[in-house]
């Protein structure tokens, strides 16, 4: 771990798997779905369930849906922000299999009707993993700088916009172009 | 990060004869994509983030739960009427690791360091010293190099989370780091840095993670009280020449050992220690069931 991963993050708590990961799962979700949440359906699992409301759980993955990051000081005012917003969001329980035990489903639909159902992770520290974009599983961190690696598998059903955006990175990649992944939009 | 071991960083500011902080601080430049200067003002910034914390801090905000808030205040009223016989010094670090560890129960932004559990450990030994015996921010940070530097190592050879090894990997991390980091700032050998960090960690072996509802609050805030002042007696006892029979890197081998023979029960999961007691169960039933 870096110095800065041990003396940091700055973050609003309590806690840096329950709170912070969550504020970063919900931003991610955001960014990857490209556009203002309309409405938004919160399936919580495992430790995120049974503990989620004590460690703010909720409020942080409200927050980071309306693009708050981890030290953002409204985090614990999300609902109230969310209202004022008109985001409209709902609470449950996720069927997942053998998940991480912080982990949420989360099926957002934004503003102008594109939908997205994401499932993420809090692995620790404030650290997250992204486990499955709408049918595909994926495995990354959904830091900051934007980078989505994608694992295709060849028989795997693709919604059609899914499927041309791969083959797009595929042939770039055959071109021996510098692709590290594909933008979801 | 390049060290795997308090030896290896040891024998690096050996070699090199450059300040211990400096060989903690040019390494990281070389994994993170920071110049010297943005390293610099990171660390100023995060170190302005603790100190934030004591400027806003609220007597009268209880965390959602009613469990934690106002004790900071009232051992700062202790401590100020010379009640607290533990001096002023250690007695205000007893109240900043209050206000902080409360503070963030109360869902305040603070500094996780290493964790948000343990994020009163630090602030309350750093802040504290700065305050009382006017130090400049330069050696604060040169400082907190030192203290993320153990924590690193730490982090690297066992672990820094309640869930993996117990409170002894946060509480007991977070005062290992401050031990060093203050016998650093102290003026105190590289030896005397290595050691206090070993002390700190070696006195709080065995350390549960017992979280009361699974909250962070109960007996987490009171934890960071431990974390701190055992960072304060262990660093005046390498100052004072002491040192630890067992080399740090093995009472971290050691750390990651007993960390691993702990039950699940014992590492956050809500079902051991002071979790498990009748009272505990009864506030986990009043917090769940209440809307």
């Amino acid at each position: 771990m870096g110095l800065f991963d041990i003396i940091g993050p700055i973050m609003v708590g309590p806690s840096s798997s329950h709170t912070a990961g969550a504020v970063r799962i919900g931003y991610v979700t955001r960014q990857l779905l490209g556009e203002d949440i309309a409405e938004a359906q919160i399936d919580l699992y495992g430790s995120f369930l049974a503990t989620g409301r004590g460690h703010g759980t909720d409020r942080a993955l409200v927050a980071g849906l309306l693009g708050m990051k981890e030290d953002d000081y409204r985090i614990p005012r999300s609902f109230e922000i969310a209202k004022e917003k008109g985001m409209r969001f709902q609470f449950g329980e996720a069927l997942l299999k053998e998940a991480h035990p912080n982990s949420v489903q989360i099926t957002v639909t934004g503003v102008d009707g594109k939908e997205r159902t994401i499932v993420g992770s809090s692995i620790g520290g404030g650290s997250i993993r992204i486990c499955k974009i709408d049918d595909i599983e994926t495995n990354f961190t959904g830091d900051y700088t934007g980078r989505v690696i994608y694992m295709y598998k060849e028989d795997m059903k693709l919604s059609p916009h899914t499927k041309s955006k791969l083959e797009e990175y595929l042939k770039k990649k055959e071109q021996g172009a510098e692709a590290h992944g594909i933008s979801v939009n | 990060m390049a060290f795997q071991s308090i030896e290896d960083i040891l024998r690096t500011a050996r070699e090199k004869k450059i300040p211990l902080w400096r060989i903690l601080y040019e390494d990281d430049l070389e994994d993170t994509k920071l110049d010297k200067v943005e390293s610099l003002s990171k660390m100023s910034k995060t170190y302005q983030a603790m100190k934030d914390i004591y400027e806003i801090y609220d007597p009268t905000h209880l965390s959602n739960s009613g469990l934690v808030g106002a004790d900071g205040a009232r051992m700062e009223k202790a401590v100020r009427q010379g009640a607290a016989i533990s001096g002023g010094f250690v007695g205000m670090v007893m109240v900043n690791a209050l206000k902080m560890a409360e503070s963030n129960a109360c869902m305040r932004r603070i500094v996780a360091a290493p964790t948000a559990g343990s994020c009163g450990v630090i602030p309350a030994v750093f802040c504290t010293y700065e305050d009382m015996f006017h130090i400049e921010e330069q050696p604060m940070l040169e400082g907190l190099y030192v203290a993320a530097g153990i924590g690193s190592v730490i982090a690297e050879r066992a672990f820094v989370s309640g869930a993996a090894g117990g409170c002894q990997a946060e509480i007991g991390a977070a005062s290992a780091m401050a031990a060093a980091g203050l016998t650093y700032i102290r003026g105190g050998s590289n030896d005397a840095v290595a050691h206090s960090a070993a002390m700190a960690l070696a006195n709080l072996l065995g350390l549960v993670c017992d979280p009361v509802a699974g909250l962070v609050e109960v007996p987490c805030v009171k934890r960071n009280v431990i974390g701190a002042v055992n960072a304060v007696t262990s660093s005046d006892m390498a100052i004072a020449g002491i040192r630890s029979r067992i080399p740090p890197d093995e009472v971290i081998d050691a750390m990651k050992e007993v960390g691993m023979s702990l039950s699940p029960q014992l590492r956050e999961t809500g079902e051991g220690g002071l979790a498990a007691t009748p009272t505990a169960i009864k506030i986990t039933k009043k917090i769940f069931t209440k809307k």
